[in-house]
């Protein structure tokens, strides 16, 4: 059951804010997006349609503390076959990052931020490696990226402060 | 004819296989591959947490292409599909741009509009052809049938890559593999995602997904399955025992990256094609066409 009282009108402004643009709201339910979701079609908990009335309806919190906002794919199906040019994916990843600065945070994604932050890379580059780089052949790879780290400090100094 | 080779992070640890095939057959093809040490991660593993940092993160690879006047070739669909899309975005929107060169701007680095980023199956299609291909090939793969998966983001969102190739009914690396002699084998679900994007969110959901796939494949009795992106690979080789244990069945479909099968149809040797890497062994495959 949806309780009005709980439900925050501006939830779509700043979601549009963070998207950049406010197309969900042109959404007409047609369930194309669900129709086509690879992710869907194996786990009901999440669809797409039902996501875009959520934010549209203003269901802030459930939206931003699910466990369904990371559990799309990044496939873009349902981005390229929208007739109302809603960017679903592109929806998702504003949700995320609205919901990461909340303070939830899939620790999957967690992780992969922390790795990127500390050797501008997903995995670090030991000197086995190289080593085993080399008898294949193949070139050395630069173990840390310090422009990176430098880029994504403010990651960092948030992560230190919380 | 010269790219940077762009590899991302997975490939130089967990896919040297790809690389080395990409490698070799460059060097067939008189593709000159330049490996610039400062590239980095693309930027897409920050994209769920932080967008603005994927964006910083592309346009400082975008710029250190392009600081040495070099288009981009790349070999893993997420870094195809990010890299192109910051380039898309960057060089139609000036204001972002000015405010992500603000940034770049404390490691002495500026991005300039221009850079063109495609992947290296792309490439081979657009650039050599299917016909220059087959003037290379020496060796008959006509015994072999293969099913191709694309990959997400090799073919979406379309309208970052120019229509290239349709994605609702794609057929670029089908041709390619038929250049080699080889057949390409329709199944159900082929423009179907792997899953790998979701692997460390709900392994069960992900595994699902790869499973029909591998399901559908096999049903065709192929030779192998034929992929351009280590994701992919990740889901469908690696994963492929755990999936057959967890699913109750048994598939043993060996998994291929396209410029190995290219590379064998060259005349090139498994060795030097990284076939020791493949986790599925091909001998099967690479026996029905004389390969020692």
């Amino acid at each position: 059951m949806i309780e009005s009282k709980k439900l925050d009108q501006n939830f779509k402004l700043e979601v549009a804010e963070e998207m950049g643009n406010s197309n969900f709201t042109h959404c007409f339910a047609c369930g194309t997006c669900t129709a086509g979701c690879p992710v869907r079609v194996i786990d009901s908990k999440y669809n797409p349609r039902k996501i875009i009335r959520m934010v549209l309806l203003g269901m802030r919190e459930e939206v931003l503390s699910s466990e369904f906002i990371w559990l799309c794919s990044t496939c873009y199906t349902c981005y390229d076959r929208c007739p109302q040019d809603v960017q679903m994916t592109s929806l998702m990843t504003a949700l995320r990052n609205i919901a990461v600065r909340e303070g939830y945070v899939h620790p999957s994604f967690k992780e992969q931020a922390r790795l990127i932050g500390s050797f501008g890379r997903l995995y670090e580059i030991e000197d086995f490696d190289n080593k085993k780089r080399e008898k294949m052949g193949l070139p050395a790879m630069k173990k840390i990226h310090e422009e990176v780290i430098k880029l994504l400090e403010h990651e960092a100094k948030k992560e230190a402060e919380s | 004819m010269k790219f940077a080779l762009f590899l991302g992070c997975t490939i130089p640890v967990r896919g040297q296989n790809y690389e080395m095939s990409s490698r070799a057959v460059a060097k067939v093809l008189g593709i000159e591959l330049i490996d610039l040490d400062d590239f980095s991660c693309c930027g897409y593993p920050v994209k769920s947490t932080n967008h603005h940092d994927t964006m910083v993160m592309a346009a400082r690879n975008l710029a250190i292409a392009s600081e040495k006047g070099l288009e981009i070739a790349t070999l893993c669909n997420a870094c195809t599909g990010v890299l192109t899309e910051v380039e898309k975005e960057l060089s139609e929107n000036k204001e972002l741009r000015d405010k992500i060169n603000e940034e770049l701007k404390k490691i002495g680095r500026e991005y300039k509009p221009g850079v063109r980023v495609r992947h290296f199956s792309r490439i081979l299609y657009e650039d050599i052809g299917v016909e220059k291909l087959k003037e290379k090939i020496i060796k008959d793969l006509s015994a072999l049938e293969f099913s191709v998966h694309y990959g997400c983001h090799y073919l979406r969102p379309a309208e970052i890559f120019q229509g290239f190739d349709d994605p609702e009914n794609p057929e670029t690396i089908d041709k390619l593999i038929e250049a080699t002699g080889a057949k390409s084998i329709d199944y159900k679900g082929k423009l179907d995602c792997c899953g790998g994007a979701i692997l460390g969110v709900d392994e069960d959901i992900a595994l699902s997904m790869s499973n029909n796939k591998l399901a559908q494949i096999t049903k065709n009795k192929v030779d192998g399955l034929i992929t351009v992106c280590t994701f992919c690979t990740i889901m469908y080789e690696d994963n492929q025992k755990k999936i057959e244990a967890k699913f109750e069945c048994e598939y043993n479909l060996p998994t291929l990256y396209y410029p190995q099968l290219l590379g064998l149809a060259f005349g090139l040797g498994k060795k030097e094609l990284g076939f020791r890497l493949n986790k599925v062994k091909a001998n099967e495959l690479l026996d029905k066409i004389g390969v020692e």
